[in-house]
């Protein structure tokens, strides 16, 4: 019933905040208000400027000087020199197969969820009701839950400890499938893609010229999905992956602390490695979500405005 | 206040969530074989990452491996043995009270922080309401991986910040002990969704009509008046969707207690959550068929939830 909505929400991203003036002129700033939200932008930004400072650190200062103030010396530099020398540059390999998992997975997963999306949205075929049963009882079932079950069949058939073992799974985004569907189902005119047909155009064809710019802020809102949920992927990696040379940067990240660490010797972990490869993983995605960040409000948008 | 009809609720993945040309058949749209070219090979992923392992599961559940003498004898069809045997173990249930436990406070103690804050960036009474949306929104991009580093060295007792707390206090408490360490995990999980919940609410406060807010002034319709009759409304949908996730993010919960283990020192017992247990019974105790049960019941338990939680939402909405 509400779908008349959708539109509009999807086409004016940065509008929120005139919207916002315009719809109470009389409101006064508040002070107060300001304080309590504040409290908890600084609740939400304090581990990460404390990861930010604490990665400048020596060892030797990171234990001998208070956490949230900098050391006698500006190490940030000989800390990354160091985080790449690791064990014979292994946090670059795994930094590339992150790259690697995220453009095959990720690009994998969107490309896979847009033709799908499409195709139950603007096609009636046999069997469709059936792949839209099962499909959208798929969204509720945890991908963790299904990781075992994975590891168990992917052991069957041999291919544990490859790169194939984390990136088929992360190809199947049943959420994304069904925000494709949404909006290709609001933002694709059935009646231009008929013309499109009667003046003789090819499904591709009419695919790849008409409807794949209609379809672009939502390809954009379930890539970042399925970027995200790859480049921080770590159930799956952890369980399938023994080798360290397919590792992606989480999982590494954590064999760093395990290799370095041991509680029963009092021993510290190795902390400026651990922090600044810690400061470098996340910095790509940092970087992509401020300036994607109001393309991601207009995506939920759409995905929240269903009825 | 008829008009809130309009207002948009959102969404669930789940039967209702069907576009509207579901449901009069829209134009002559041609019935063929041709819409196969593109759902086919999502179709293909989908059957071999979620059918097929979902069946071998629940077929591995039915077995059992034999041995004699400590010579495997190869499987032995055992029936529902090992889901019996699962109702049984006080380890499965400790887990599965821990994460009821974990749901029932720290969900709604999340739920209630973004539902403030997207109330109070939409007010337009902040000072910099951009910066906070973005600030707010930030953990969602650190991988758990990490928000579990960090906070482990902030709770760190020897150098971290919490070091700097006792110290500063003269108190002992020490955030991995066995009554702590369920808090501690609830903080960093907590901390990781709130901006993203946050996001969730506030996309779903944008799409109110502003003729909605001038109708309230005209009736002379005070803040809180609005906040009760509106904007609360608007957001219901949005919550459903939100509490869903968090219930399967509860009882799935694997990330932060394995990261976190090893620097806790013994607290977090290879039972501690479900999940933990599933994966510990498939790769340290080797019994993949148990595993495989415990695997399946957790999903069912999860999808169960989610469901009533989902009915019972959608029976209350306008």
């Amino acid at each position: 019933m509400s779908n008349v909505t959708l539109r509009p929400a999807l086409t004016r991203p940065a509008s929120a905040e005139t919207a916002t003036k315009r719809k109470n002129p009389l409101s006064r700033k508040s002070l107060i208000l300001t304080i309590v939200t504040a409290i908890f932008a600084i609740y939400a930004l304090m581990p990460l400027v404390w990861l930010l400072i604490n990665a400048t650190k020596t060892q030797h200062d990171y234990v001998s000087t208070f956490g949230f103030a900098f050391g006698h010396s500006f190490a940030l530099f000989d800390n990354i020199a160091d985080t790449f020398a690791y064990r014979d540059g292994i946090f670059a390999r795994w930094f590339l197969n992150t790259i690697m998992y995220v453009v095959i997975g990720a690009g994998g997963a969107t490309l896979l969820a847009i033709l799908g999306g499409y195709g139950l949205a603007k096609f009636r075929f046999p069997g469709r009701k059936a792949v839209m049963a099962v499909i959208m009882g798929a969204i509720a079932v945890p991908s963790t839950a299904l990781t075992v079950p994975l590891f168990l069949l992917f052991s069957k058939i041999g291919i544990t400890n490859t790169p194939l073992a984390v990136i088929l799974p992360c190809l199947v985004t049943p959420f994304g499938f069904y925000l494709m569907w949404v909006f290709a189902d609001q933002a694709v005119p059935t009646e231009l893609l008929e013309a499109a047909r009667v003046d003789g155009c090819r499904e591709f064809g009419i695919f790849f010229r008409i409807s794949l710019p209609l379809l672009a802020p939502g390809i954009v809102t379930v890539a970042l999905f399925a970027i995200v949920a790859t480049w921080n992927n770590y159930f799956l990696p952890l369980i399938m992956l023994t080798s360290e040379k397919w590792k992606p940067l989480t999982t590494g990240l954590n064999d760093i602390k395990l290799q370095t660490y041991s509680p029963a010797g009092g021993q510290e972990p190795l902390q400026n490695v651990i922090l600044t490869g810690s400061l470098l993983t996340i910095i790509p995605l940092v970087i992509a979500f401020l300036i994607l960040q109001r393309y991601w409000q207009a995506g939920l948008a759409a995905g929240s405005v269903k009825e | 206040m008829s008009s809130l009809a309009v207002a948009p609720s959102a969404a669930s993945p789940g039967p209702s969530g069907v576009p509207a040309s579901e449901r009069p058949p829209k134009n002559r749209i041609r019935r063929d074989w041709r819409g196969w070219m593109f759902v086919g090979p999502f179709v293909v992923f989908f059957f071999i990452a979620f059918i097929a392992p979902l069946i071998y599961a629940i077929i591995l559940s039915f077995f059992q491996p034999q041995m004699v003498w400590g010579v495997s004898q190869g499987e032995q069809f055992v029936g529902f043995a090992n889901y019996v045997k699962l109702f049984q173990d006080p380890n499965f249930w400790s887990g599965l009270v821990r994460v009821s436990l974990f749901l029932l406070i720290q969900v709604p103690i999340m739920l209630g922080i973004s539902t403030f804050l997207a109330l109070a960036i939409d007010s337009g009474r902040l000072y910099g309401a951009s910066f906070f949306r973005v600030s707010v929104f930030l953990p969602y991009a650190i991988p758990a991986v990490v928000a579990t580093l960090m906070w482990g060295f902030l709770y760190g007792n020897q150098y971290g910040i919490m070091a700097s707390v006792n110290e500063a206090f003269g108190t002992s408490v020490n955030l991995f002990s066995a009554r702590l360490v369920l808090v501690s995990i609830g903080n960093i999980v907590t901390w990781e969704f709130i901006g993203y919940n946050m996001l969730i609410f506030y996309s779903a406060l944008k799409t109110i009509p502003v003729s909605l807010y001038e109708a309230a002034r005209i009736d002379g319709a005070n803040e809180w008046q609005v906040v009760r009759a509106i904007k609360l409304p608007a957001i219901r949908g949005a919550l459903m969707v939100a509490l869903i996730f968090s219930i399967i993010g509860s009882f799935q919960l694997f990330n932060e207690p394995n990261v976190l283990q090893q620097m806790s020192g013994n607290t977090i017992t290879t039972y501690y959550t479900p999940n933990f247990y599933a994966f510990h019974l498939a790769f340290e105790a080797n019994n993949p068929n148990y595993s495989a049960a415990l695997a399946i019941v957790m999903g069912l338990v999860t999808v169960a939830i989610a469901y009533v939680v989902q009915l019972r939402g959608s029976k209350g909405m306008g």
